[in-house]
């Protein structure tokens, strides 16, 4: 029997993922658990979904065959562009679909968490499209990193709402989000922002991003012949767009999957947020995953150069793809990310996001073959990141 | 188990106090407990600090945060119980979430309450289905109570699934909030906590979040078996430390 790499009815990969969430969340997720497949199967969602997606968030994504960065690798390399979609970056897929879900499900309030702010601005967007209240939850650090963000999310009308526990970063802003969700169970709908969280969110999440491997897989096809390339690279964070990146893939084991973690300062430095390579298994926010804690069960406290990565834990399919040997995943630091992120823009012309950066550099890693296809997901637009770039490439 | 069951079913109008372990400093858990024995707590639900506290408001948050600053881990728990735990007569309950008992190993974890005492266990993040499936029986065999929550939203259903499944008491959460201070009861809580009586349910319950003080305290036991204090007394803590006669004051305040 082949491994399964769907979640089971209680939202288990494996021994990962489940709802281990206090009695106050449950009316709330099972409300979430007995409807969504139903709302997002439907005809009136999925005709909805296209058409924003389309008409709207400015999909497909261009799969951009990246000529002089193939040279230097020796090999085809393929880049699927999130970066060019509506509010730059694979954010917006999910954000949309969450809600058109919560529209259906008649909920008026959102709230959010974000770390580097993508998500915040995806969900703040996305709410001043349909007229709904927005709450952003952002850990104070990363308001101070990621300040344009921040003013762009204020712009949309969303209320940003500083995490103050912790690092105040993104594990902090969820815990914030998850409180918001407890005492506010009636009108709010919790638009979390990668697959992670109790079940059934690392599904949903997972489901609507998979419109980007679905676009590889014909772009793939239309431009090569053959619809699976040899690679399929993406960062992971929390995971939403290599979950995203990866879906369609998942049981074409002709189809190397690549994961790239940010490992921080280095793996031994203290300073990381490489979950697979440092975690071992236990709970955080809802889910049986790998995530990083001490001997005595406290979650560490991540680091990553890259905000959107700094996050101790890792979604659960992520968990079961690496102990079943389906995708690898490996670490990358802050500054093969940030030679990375140089290497594109002088290459190609294109900025990527700082965690976009970690996938580009993953490449370095890989014994890459002449007429190998690899495609790496640009999951993000690097305009965020100018303030860190400036300071570490001397822009001044 | 014996005892928490013992006391629920001879006293009425019950007052237990949350503290959370190694709060002010790390030696306090000791003296809390055995200074809130003397000022008259029926039950106390000691807790165990965790990085990542879910459903707990600012205050439990920043106590606990405090509390592993002072080194309080789950270990250390332990030896502070086991040099006491012979002194308190009263039932104790640990309070916390389920990712440092996993560490530390579900088994030993049961065996170490066991060993000290410990009547009952409150593991929020625990959910029903997992403990069914896993838990009952380990904890059962070992004489622990898992401590089950309700809320205003849980469906009738759910409520006699929990009913079923309790052995001691259900934890009554007062309204949909994290813990933390609020102000009186609102109808729709009366209204609330007369729809559960209604249910005729085999344990009784005990109504915890937003009792900060005589008033409340008393208008809950109107209502339900008796009520859990938690934030307002880390908040004495936090302001007056762990002195045994400023806690004795607390609680003489509260009963009234």
């Amino acid at each position: 029997m082949s491994t399964s790499f769907q979640p089971d009815e209680r939202g288990f990969y494996g021994p990962f993922g489940g709802a281990y969430i206090p009695e106050m969340l449950i009316p709330n997720i099972e409300n979430l658990r007995n409807n969504y497949l139903r709302i997002i199967n439907s005809e009136s969602f999925r005709k909805d979904f296209k058409n924003l997606l389309e008409d709207y968030a400015g999909r497909p994504s261009p799969l951009y065959h990246a000529g002089r960065l193939s040279e230097h690798y020796g090999c085809n390399i393929w880049l699927k562009r999130e970066d060019l979609n509506h509010t730059g970056s694979h954010k917006i897929n999910n954000t949309i679909g969450q809600i058109l879900l919560a529209n259906e499900m008649g909920k008026k309030r959102i709230i959010a968490e974000t770390g580097a702010g993508q998500h915040g601005v995806a969900t703040a967007t996305v709410c001043a499209l349909m007229g709904l209240d927005c709450i952003v939850y952002m850990g104070e650090t990363d308001m101070e990193r990621q300040a344009p963000n921040v003013a762009r999310m204020k712009m949309l009308g969303a209320d940003v709402r500083p995490a103050m526990s912790g690092s105040r970063t993104l594990k902090d802003a969820t815990n914030e989000a998850l409180r918001d969700w407890i005492a506010n169970p009636l009108d709010t709908f919790y638009l979390i922002g990668s697959v992670v969280g109790p079940h059934p969110y690392p599904d949903l999440v997972a489901r609507l991003q998979s419109v980007i491997s679905g676009e590889i897989q014909w772009q793939m096809r239309n431009k090569t012949g053959n619809s699976n390339p040899d690679y399929v690279v993406a960062c992971v964070g929390g995971g939403s767009n290599a979950a995203g990146s990866f879906y369609h893939f998942l049981n074409e084991p002709d189809v190397k999957l690549i994961g790239a973690e940010a490992s921080g300062e280095g793996l031994t430095s203290g300073k990381t947020a490489a979950s697979i390579a440092m975690g071992e298994t236990g709970v955080i926010h809802g889910s049986m995953t790998y995530l990083m804690q001490t001997d005595d069960g406290q979650i560490t406290e991540p680091y990553s150069i890259s905000a959107g990565l700094d996050y101790p834990g890792i979604g659960p399919l992520h968990s079961w793809l690496s102990k079943t040997g389906r995708a690898k995943y490996l670490s990358v630091t802050d500054q093969e990310a940030l030679d990375a992120a140089l290497l594109l823009t002088r290459k190609e012309g294109i900025i990527p996001a700082l965690e976009s950066a970690h996938a580009l550099a993953a490449l370095d890693q890989l014994e890459l073959k002449s007429e190998e296809n690899v495609v790496v997901t640009v999951s993000g637009r690097g305009d965020k990141d100018m303030k860190t770039y400036m300071e570490r490439f001397n822009l001044k | 188990m014996e005892k928490l069951k013992s006391l629920l079913k001879r006293k009425k109008d019950l007052l237990s106090v949350y503290f959370t372990a190694g709060f002010p400093d790390i030696e306090s858990t000791t003296k809390v407990l055995k200074s809130l024995e003397k000022a008259g707590v029926d039950f106390v639900e000691i807790g165990m600090p965790y990085s990542d506290p879910l459903a707990d408001g600012p205050v439990i948050q920043n106590s606990s945060t405090r509390a592993l600053k002072n080194g309080m881990s789950l270990k250390k728990l332990f030896e502070q119980l086991s040099s006491i735990s012979a002194e308190i007569s009263i039932p104790m309950i640990l309070m916390g979430y389920l990712n440092p008992v996993l560490k530390f190993g579900v088994g030993e974890f049961v065996e170490q309450c066991k060993t000290n005492n410990i009547s009952g266990l409150i593991l929020p993040d625990l959910p029903y289905e997992t403990y069914m499936d896993e838990y009952q029986e380990l904890f059962t065999k070992n004489g622990i109570s898992n401590i089950f929550l309700i809320t205003p939203q849980t469906p009738e259903e759910r409520v006699r699934k929990l009913d079923k499944a309790s052995t001691s008491f259900i934890y009554m959460v007062s309204s949909a909030a994290v813990t933390g201070a609020r102000d009186g009861l609102s109808p729709q809580q009366i209204e609330y906590f007369e729809r559960i009586n209604d249910m005729e349910l085999t344990n009784p319950r005990m109504v915890g979040f937003g009792i900060s003080n005589h008033q409340t305290f008393s208008d809950v036991c109107l209502h339900a078996h008796g009520a859990i204090v938690g934030s307002a007394f880390i908040k004495h803590l936090e302001q007056s430390g762990d002195d045994e006669e400023g806690i004795i004051n607390f609680i003489k305040g509260l009963k009234g």
